[in-house]
């Protein structure tokens, strides 16, 4: 072997044993139903959604640089477009999915427009789009105003299918979602994504479609927030554009990404698992949750602006599932005879987010 | 109808007043405060607290409230923006916005849900009004809110271009590197600015208070407020903001006369289309929507 | 004791050391070229000793103190001041506020608005025009007299001729010639050898981060120095600090 030339590989060892790990927890968490009670399937349910919101807007915040607090837009289009077809007819399981295919939809004549602005701008502008579209939802008979409706359809089925079927069908989501979203930071569309996220110009005077790219991220975000947001009507039944519409929602994804890690695969599941952990302990108090939870995020993005994983993977080149390429450079002889290099020898093309 | 209009320019003054504060910050820091709202709903129950508990009436609190809102300002730049700002253009955003939720959440705790008011404390003047010729009735506090907000952008106006702490500001805004190599402290000339912006917020809020009601999480509200009137009015000068005011407000006038709840959504919707006019004749892809130019010629 | 001394300062841009160990030392009323090709750190060490850079090592003394993790700001306030490349003009303002500005250090001294019009004749019909309407001798000449405002004890001069014609060039150099004879210490930056050597007394050529030469202008040879700018020449005259 040249000792010159580096080493150009994808993942490590333990992100082959992590790929099996994910593997075998899906078919756990598969199973579990069986083992759980009705209030703990329930619980597990909301997990798979915050980490489905979480990662959505991690993509568009953490890769693709768009950072929103407007993204209840979609989590209460989804809710509110599951309503009126379910309304219309159609089978409300079926009007989930349908209705989450309309938000993304929806949101691509939105991301032409908003697209446009940078920064603080973008993040405001996405809130009054919010805003706005909360106001016309309340326009609609249907919804009567913040009195709200349900998903009445869903109440021929009986209590315990239906909490089986939305179970898998957030757990399926969150699957599908996730792996999409690998898939892509993994192929040509990654590499770009990284680009942008180290430096947009250069990224743009190299050739890289940055408009392109970003839109495609916003478009699955909307999505999946979207897939998101009518899960959580199928859970609750009930339908208060109030509650949909609440910017809560996009300071759960904030708090969650800033405290897993933005801009890393992994940050927005590990902090979706902490906040998951924290609303069941600390729910209950109320204001002083929510006072915790923003506290938190204002001390993370401080001190901590890598959140906890970006922070380990740093400290100790950490990567279960490797979304990068990473480059050894090649060590002297006597370093080599263990045959592993030290992080500090590691560099990868992850930069900061 | 002529009344609706006065009422809605009227109206537009506490606009520019919420507004002016947030396009300051950005146009000196490129810092979008998303506690903005918040902050000024802070002032507005410092000044009920002070009003309800002391038996200082709201006008003469002002005078407690806005130096310390100028303090917060200052440790708010100091402590959160400056330190946040050098890890890029997206931190601060999300420092502030968890700030806007610890604020928001602190003044339920403290104050409950209940929504409030300053009108009680400022006597007759809440509801007083002047009658002009042709049988107009204008609201003495609209009129002062306005007045307020004209002095305010006047003197900001002068106070940039007259003074050398001003000037100081002008030249961070535009060149912080070359700002310092000149003799500007801009750490200092940054503070100030924030501190000067809080100020101008504590205002907001008083006015807030007084014309309407407020309740801990009404501070949403007044930064989308505050963030159409800056972008409708431009990247003019300090008074553009107040045309984006009377804009948004005279939106919204006529929303809520298309519609019994078309009021906010005539100002959403009269931003996207100013937005949309600008972003499609400006052609450039718009990197400081809500920068002003603080010189003396637009 | 001299105005200015450099005691083997290294600055680095990331990982890239664009100044590597550089002695020198200026003493009152002496004006010092600084030459040599673009990237031979030049501007480098000049923002380093305005502080618009902060070293890696090694000290910048001025006036007896030394300058380590002082701010370009309070170096302004100590009598250090730097016209930098580009001009740099805050184009926004007028030409009268872009003076006033160099005044927010708070030296006492003779400069005035009055005067640097009086020193820059051509900026006199311009002293309330936009700085980022003016031709490019009226910036180089706000940029200059922003600069003196100051009062300063050192003045910096990073590339006065960059992107001026030959005639301005002149006339900017007039203006400087009576700053010297003003007895002002002056470093400057200058691509051109002949100007460098005519206006200094003293020149030190820069290459790849290092002093390649050091000596007095009168008694440099063009030649020598030349080959210096090139690195024909590596320390031939020592290195040794000026």
């Amino acid at each position: 072997m040249s000792a010159a030339s580096p080493v150009i590989e994808r993942g490590t060892a333990a992100s082959r044993i992590a790929g099996c790990g994910v593997a075998i927890i899906i078919l756990l968490l598969a199973l579990a139903p069986q083992f759980l009670s009705a209030g703990a399937v329930d619980r597990m349910t909301a997990l798979f959604i915050y980490v489905i919101l979480a990662a959505m807007w991690n993509a568009l915040a953490g890769f693709g640089g768009l950072v929103s607090v407007g993204q209840q837009v979609f989590f209460g289009l989804g809710a509110y477009f599951a309503i009126r077809l379910a309304n219309a007819g159609l089978n409300p399981f079926v009007s989930l999915f349908v209705s989450a295919v309309i938000v993304g939809a929806v949101s691509w004549p939105i991301s032409l427009f908003m697209l446009r602005l940078r920064n603080g701008e973008f993040a405001i502008g996405m809130w009054v789009i919010a805003a706005l579209t909360h106001l016309l939802v309340n326009l609609d008979r249907l919804i009567q105003g913040e009195t709200g409706t349900s998903l009445i359809s869903l109440n021929v089925y009986d209590a315990s299918t239906r909490r089986l079927t939305i179970y898998w069908l957030a757990l399926a989501s969150m699957t599908a979602l996730l792996a999409v979203l690998f898939g892509l930071l993994r192929g040509s569309t990654g590499a770009a994504i990284r680009a942008i996220r180290d430096n947009e110009d250069a990224a743009a005077s190299i050739g890289v479609r940055v408009t392109g790219t970003k839109r495609l991220l916003f478009v699955l975000a909307a999505f999946g927030i979207g897939v998101a947001g009518a899960l959580w009507l199928a859970t609750s039944i009930t339908f208060q554009p109030k509650t949909y519409f609440s910017v809560q929602w996009t300071a759960y994804m904030i708090f969650i990404v800033l405290v897993g890690g933005i801009g890393t695969f992994e940050g927005a599941i590990l902090g979706a698992l902490i906040f998951f952990l924290i609303e069941t302990w600390f729910g209950g108090t109320g204001v002083w949750y929510l006072i915790g939870l923003g506290a938190t995020a204002l001390i993370f993005s401080l001190l901590l602006p890598r959140g906890l994983w970006g922070t380990l993977e740093e400290r100790f080149g950490w990567r279960l599932l490797s979304v990068g390429y990473r480059v050894r450079l090649p060590v002297n002889a006597s370093d080599t005879t263990g045959g592993t290099a030290s992080p500090a020898q590691v560099t990868t093309s992850r930069e900061k987010a | 109808m002529t009344n609706q209009i006065v009422q809605g320019i009227l109206l537009g003054g506490y606009y520019a007043l919420i507004a002016c504060g947030l396009s300051f910050m950005f146009s000196v820091m490129r810092i979008i405060n998303l506690a903005h709202g918040s902050l000024a709903v802070l002032s507005a129950f410092a000044l009920w607290l002070l009003a309800s508990r002391f038996h200082i009436p709201p006008f003469l609190g002002l005078a407690i409230v806005l130096p310390l809102m100028a303090v917060i300002g200052w440790a708010l730049q100091r402590f959160l923006l400056e330190r946040s700002a050098r890890g890029g253009a997206l931190l601060p955003i999300l420092t502030t916005f968890g700030l806007a939720i610890v604020i928001d959440n602190v003044l339920f705790e403290q104050f409950g849900a209940d929504t409030r008011s300053l009108a009680p404390f400022i006597g007759n003047l809440s509801y007083d009004s002047w009658e002009w010729p042709g049988s107009l009735y204008v609201g003495k506090l609209a009129v002062i809110i306005f007045v307020a907000a004209v002095v305010l952008l006047g003197g900001l106006q002068l106070f940039l271009t007259r003074t050398g702490l001003g000037r100081s500001i002008r030249a961070t805004s535009e060149d912080p590197d070359t700002a310092g190599l000149v003799g500007v402290d801009v750490r200092r000339a940054n503070a100030i600015a924030a501190a000067i912006a809080m100020v101008t917020v504590g205002l907001a809020g008083a006015f807030l208070g007084m014309r309407a009601t407020f309740d801990p999480y009404a501070g949403a509200t007044q930064l989308l407020f505050a963030f159409e009137a800056a972008v409708i009015g431009g990247a003019g000068s300090l008074w553009g903001t107040l045309i984006g005011g009377i804009v948004l407000a005279l939106a919204q006038t006529l929303g809520a006369k298309v519609h019994p709840q078309g009021f906010l959504i005539g100002g959403h919707v009269a931003f996207l289309i100013v937005l949309f006019i600008r972003l499609y004749t400006s052609g450039l892809g718009l990197r400081g929507l809500l920068r002003f130019s603080t010189g003396k010629v637009p | 004791m001299s105005l200015l001394s450099v005691e083997d300062l290294v600055v680095r841009h990331g990982l890239l050391q664009a100044v590597r160990g550089v002695s020198f030392s200026v003493e009152r009323g002496e004006t010092l070229a600084l030459v040599g090709a673009n990237g031979a750190g030049k501007t480098t060490l000049l923002r380093a000793i305005a502080g618009a850079h902060q070293a890696a090592s090694g000290r910048v003394v001025f006036d007896g103190a030394d300058l380590s993790g002082v701010p370009s700001h309070e170096r302004v306030r100590k009598g250090v001041a730097l016209v930098p490349e580009g001009r740099r003009l805050f184009v926004q303002m007028t030409v009268e506020e872009n003076l006033l500005l160099g005044r927010t250090a708070g030296r006492r001294g003779d400069w005035s608005v009055e005067r640097v019009l009086e020193t820059f004749p051509n900026l006199k019909p311009r002293r309330h025009a936009k700085a980022g309407h003016l031709s490019g001798g009226e910036q180089q000449a706000t940029a200059i007299g922003r600069a003196l405002m100051s009062n300063p004890d050192l003045l910096l001069l990073d590339e006065v001729s960059l992107g001026l014609s030959p005639l301005v060039v002149d006339r900017v150099y007039a203006s400087l010639q009576g700053l010297i004879s003003s007895g002002t210490t002056i470093i400057l930056v200058e691509q051109d050898l002949n100007r460098a050597l005519s206006v200094s007394n003293k020149v030190i050529c820069m290459l790849e981060g290092r002093i390649a030469l050091a000596g007095d202008s009168k008694n440099a040879s063009r030649d020598e120095v030349t080959k210096a700018y090139f690195g024909l020449h590596r320390k031939a005259a020592g290195g040794v600090p000026a």
